[in-house]
């Protein structure tokens, strides 16, 4: 297979199954809120679909997870390819 | 991002797309992969030094970009009004800034030792003056006092650094060994 398959796949791993695994910990900038107390001041402008790593209409959280990271990585995929074929031929003059 | 826009290396062709494709996805992948850091924090890669490397400063902001506007639209990481500013901090501070320290070092340094070592330098730099910029904007905005958010950010920040610059150097080293004619569109 060619290698941007393989680096797709890796990167399909990561969010399909590895990041069931990753820490549930808070990273660096929420902890700073979280530790200031300012965490609470966060307001919800709308609702994502796919709000916080989880597929609606999904019961079982293992799978929602994983397909949530699975359908975001290829929805980056699909819209960088896109914007990058929208650049090059921009930048041709085409 | 208009600006980038605008600016994209004129290097960048037809056989690049795959490549910005799957960097892409796969930053996008990589950011949710928290790994747990000092005391109940947790930090996951950047990526834009990684991508800087790759495909040159300003297609690695438009790269930093659509990962962000893609979490935080569909995902609800990372707020929307703030995506602005995330942008900066992340995609133009960690893209272009990263991207000018890695050539500085490279240059200075030069071989693949210089690759590697500028793109450590970088990636730490680019944690660590995002968290930088992300205080001064918190503090800007009448948030947060500056002498609170600065100091709890930069330390948080310094040692997530440090597993950015090692994971950054870990994937440039095996695409050199592996790979090393994605370089090219890096001069």
């Amino acid at each position: 297979m060619k290698w941007w398959h393989f680096i797709l796949l890796v990167a399909l791993a990561f969010a399909g199954v590895l990041s069931l695994l990753a820490s549930a910990n808070p990273d660096g900038l929420e902890r700073v809120l979280q530790n200031l107390g300012f965490i609470e001041r966060g307001e919800t402008l709308f609702e994502s679909p796919f709000k916080d790593y989880t597929t609606p209409f999904i019961e079982n959280e293992i799978i929602s997870k994983a397909l949530a990271g699975v359908v975001g990585t290829l929805l980056v995929l699909g819209i960088m390819i896109f914007l990058t074929k929208v650049m090059v031929r921009k930048k041709d003059g085409t | 991002m208009g600006y980038s826009l605008k600016k994209i290396d004129r290097e960048l062709g037809d056989k690049h797309i795959p490549l910005m494709g799957v960097l892409a996805a796969f930053i996008f992948a990589a950011q949710m992969l928290n790994f747990p850091v000092v005391g109940g924090t947790s930090s996951h890669l950047l990526g834009a030094v990684l991508a800087a490397v790759l495909v040159g400063p300003y297609a690695s902001v438009i790269v930093m970009s659509v990962v962000l506007i893609i979490q935080a639209l569909v995902f609800q990481d990372g707020g929307v009004t703030a995506l602005g500013a995330n942008i900066f901090n992340m995609g133009v501070i960690g893209g272009i800034l990263g991207y000018h320290i890695f050539y500085i070092v490279k240059k200075f340094r030069g071989e693949n030792s210089g690759i590697l070592l500028g793109a450590f330098v970088a990636a730490w730099f680019a944690m660590f003056l995002g968290a930088f910029a992300a205080a001064l904007e918190l503090a800007f905005s009448g948030t947060i006092p500056l002498k609170i958010v600065l100091p709890a950010m930069l330390s948080i920040h310094s040692i997530a650094g440090v597993g950015e610059g090692l994971i950054t150097v870990a994937i440039i080293s095996s695409i050199l060994k592996t790979r090393p004619d994605l370089f090219e569109v890096v001069r």
